[in-house]
């Protein structure tokens, strides 16, 4: 069996996916699963006459892209995430969205429904004297998206942690087949909030390739600003975030000013914090000039220096590192396993970064992309990773931006429509600032969308937040979950 | 202690201006629409369902008007207009004690509202303490009201607090449409608050349900169950525009 390989942002015929043996569909994924180059993007049904298609999108690194393959099952088939633990969630998004049956599945929970009562059936269970259950959410104390975390105590311990969620649900996969449409791309930028910059860069890559849109380099670089000056605000304020929650309030302080600070960056290029109606498909709605560019460069260079004595301050306090270090670890192997992504698959020295594997044009004349990684796993790795990618970050936009004062870039804009071609697939992925965001589409044959799914990088490392808090105490929760900072609403869509 | 005090000298002050002196707004900021009625032919091109993602722009006659609480300032209504008569102002004070307000007419000059409730003057004027619920926000308008905590707008100045229990609360601020599995527990946070308490909808989706206003498994915005007191517009409502509206509703502006 050879899965059909495209690359990122390309299209193909949807009838050329092959169509292989569940033997060999299985130890095809197994092998993906266990390779660190390469991992399972997607994983969704579609239905095909009386049956269904398992349609698998597996990740190759350094190699062409991406390799679909699939398998026609019944509608009770045979899990696979008893021995693929990172197509769990998967699995169970299709039983929930299809009414598939993946029969042996070992924790068949709803994902985005609600489970049948509040009042804790349906939630893992543990007996005995010492042990306890913390319920917390969906509200949170703070101004934070909802979700519940339940938590099985064994005395001060926390034994496992498990995290329902659901709440944000909006509904958005269903509101995207039959387009795209005046609404898809601003359900696009709001199917999360604080990634609306690289999921727009996604879907907009998505549609240039079903339509055969060529977009200008020049467009692709400010794509790229745009993308990079999101990473950072969000990079700032989750470091902020966690000076905040080890009480270490200089740069808790600091670093909420920043990060505002980049967000007016974002809005100078296009009149919005979160950098919404920047991207279209085919284009950009503005350009930069030069004056902008110019203002924006010695904007960035000014609030550089705010940021290194904000960061330094904290990375140099022994009472701060002591509180980071060994602090909810997640091991190499069990990112692995869970098919991690992100910022925290890389602390776990997992090397997976969308804007090195897929060999982006865009970085390369600017700054040499480098996979930062760490070894430890612990919320100081997940810290680390974060301050290690805002030197690149910068790096680039200090040699994009002076580019760009030397050669303005004009707003293009696709004017003669987009008409996506008729029974075709296409996938896209951006490094946004959680980790890759992942969208494939799969076109009728008018040309409309059938199948849409977005995978966020939330999607994939929800569980590795239960993981870090593993003979933890309940305490370091505040800590552990901000170190991940995933998307509640990207997960839920 | 003293490498944070050098930090602390060399960070400065930097509180914003704001409200004594106009929030700093790019110049490509779109604030609230203006209308120019002499420009438009009412040729309706505008109102065409596959223009405005969120159907903010209707009227009679081919005349628009624009529903600032649902609109999510896009633009494409602008880009649309042969005549050019639909333009994004630099007016950021949006937020309206009515939902009525919110509509942007040809023709009107735009005043915004003055709070004329009393009890929540008497209540809350000097002090405000808001529980934040986000059900089915995008997280954004969460984003941007925690900003309002951070010293650069520093809302604490005014008393307005942000609490971490409804039972400590002078208000709920909704984000999202209210999407059907929050229901319950946004439902559970009102009633915790004690009495009286008043309702703020913060962006699109809150005062209309924005862009999922039609979703099976959202409402459409908190007015479905709860009326709102003060409504900010915006995708999400930049920071300036929800603390100028929530100054206003307590007449400290």
């Amino acid at each position: 069996m050879l899965p059909m390989k495209i690359g990122n942002g390309m299209a193909a015929l949807w009838r050329e996916v092959p169509v292989c043996e569940m033997a060999e569909f299985r130890a095809w994924l197994r092998e993906i699963s266990e390779t660190e180059r390469r991992r399972i993007a997607a994983f969704f049904a579609v239905p095909d006459d009386e049956q269904f298609r398992l349609v698998a999108v597996a990740e190759d690194a350094g190699g062409c892209g991406f390799a679909l393959c699939s398998v026609r099952v019944c509608r009770v088939y045979p899990a696979l995430s008893g021995e693929i633990a990172a197509l769990q969630k998967f699995e169970r998004l299709i039983a929930e969205r299809d009414g598939l049956v993946p029969e042996g599945h070992p924790y068949l929970q709803p994902v985005r429904r609600l489970r049948e009562d509040e009042d804790g059936r349906g939630f893992l269970a543990e007996r005995g004297a010492a042990v306890h259950d913390v319920a917390v959410g969906p509200v949170h104390a703070g101004v934070i998206e909802p979700g519940h975390f339940r938590f099985e105590c064994v005395g001060e311990k926390v034994h496992s942690l498990e995290i329902a969620l659901g709440y944000q649900h909006r509904g958005i996969e269903a509101m995207l087949a039959g387009g795209p449409d005046e609404k898809t791309l601003h359900l696009m930028e709001t199917a999360d909030g604080s990634s609306s910059i690289a999921v727009a860069t996604a879907y907009a890559r998505l549609i240039e390739a079903l339509s055969g849109i060529a977009v200008p380099a020049e467009t692709v670089t400010l794509r790229a600003i745009a993308l990079e000056l999101e990473r950072i605000a969000n990079h700032v304020g989750d470091l902020g975030a966690l000076a905040g929650d080890v009480a270490f309030l200089p740069t808790a302080s600091f670093c909420g000013r920043i990060r505002g600070e980049y967000l007016n960056m974002t809005a100078e290029l296009c009149g919005n914090r979160f950098g919404r109606n920047f991207i279209l498909p085919g284009g950009t709605r503005f350009g930069l000039d030069a004056a902008r560019a110019g203002k924006i460069l010695d904007w960035l260079r000014r609030v550089k220096r705010d940021l290194d004595g904000a960061l330094k301050l904290f990375f140099d306090s022994p009472t701060v590192l002591d509180r980071l270090e060994n602090t909810g670890r997640v091991s190499r192997e069990t990112a692995l396993h869970l098919g991690a992504v992100g910022p925290a698959a890389r602390a776990s020295g997992v090397a997976r970064d969308a804007r090195c594997d897929f060999g982006w044009s865009e970085y390369a004349p600017y700054a040499a992309c480098e996979c930062v990684t760490e070894e430890t796993g612990d919320v100081l790795a997940r810290a680390r990773v974060r301050l290690r990618e805002l030197e690149f970050s910068h790096r680039f936009l200090d040699a994009a931006l002076a580019e760009a004062v030397r050669r303005p870039i004009e707003a293009v804009r696709c004017d003669s429509g987009i008409f996506p071609a008729a029974d075709s697939i296409a996938v896209s992925a951006v490094e946004g600032w959680r980790g890759e965001h992942i969208h494939v589409a799969l076109t009728d044959s008018r040309g409309y969308f059938e199948v849409y799914r977005m995978v966020d990088p939330s999607l994939r490392n929800w569980e590795m937040l239960g993981m870090a808090l593993r003979g933890e105490e309940i305490s370091n929760f505040p800590i552990c979950n901000k170190s991940f900072n995933l998307s509640y609403c990207g997960h839920d869509l | 202690m003293l490498k944070a005090l050098k930090g602390r000298f060399e960070q400065g002050f930097r509180t914003g201006k704001f409200p004594d002196a106009p929030p700093m707004l790019s110049d490509r900021f779109p604030g609230r629409p203006v209308l120019e009625a002499a420009r438009c032919t009412g040729c309706g091109a505008c109102m065409r369902t596959e223009v405005c993602p969120s159907g903010a722009v209707a009227g009679k006659d081919g005349r628009p008007e624009i529903d600032t609480g649902k609109c999510i300032f896009c633009g494409a209504c602008a880009e649309i207009c042969p005549e050019k008569a639909i333009g994004f102002s630099q007016e950021y004070r949006m937020a309206a004690m009515t939902r009525r307000a919110l509509v942007v007419r040809p023709g009107e000059p735009y005043i915004p509202e003055r709070p004329t409730n009393r009890e929540f003057l008497r209540f809350c004027g000097r002090s405000l303490k808001i529980r934040q619920v986000s059900a089915g926000g995008c997280g954004a308008c969460e984003l941007d009201f925690n900003v309002l905590g951070t010293l650069a707008w520093d809302m604490g100045r005014f008393g307005i607090q942000i609490v971490a229990s409804p039972r400590h609360a002078d208000c709920i601020l909704v984000t999202g449409p209210v999407s059907r599995n929050m229901l319950v527990a946004l439902k559970k946070t009102y009633d915790a608050a004690p009495r009286p308490v008043w309702v703020i909808a913060s962006g699109a989706c809150a005062i209309s349900g924005g862009l999922y206003a039609g979703s099976p498994e959202c409402l459409g915005g908190v007015e479905e169950i709860l009326k709102p007191d003060l409504y900010v517009p915006g995708c999400p409502p930049h920071p300036a525009t929800l603390l100028e509206g929530m100054l206003r509703l307590m007449n400290r502006r």
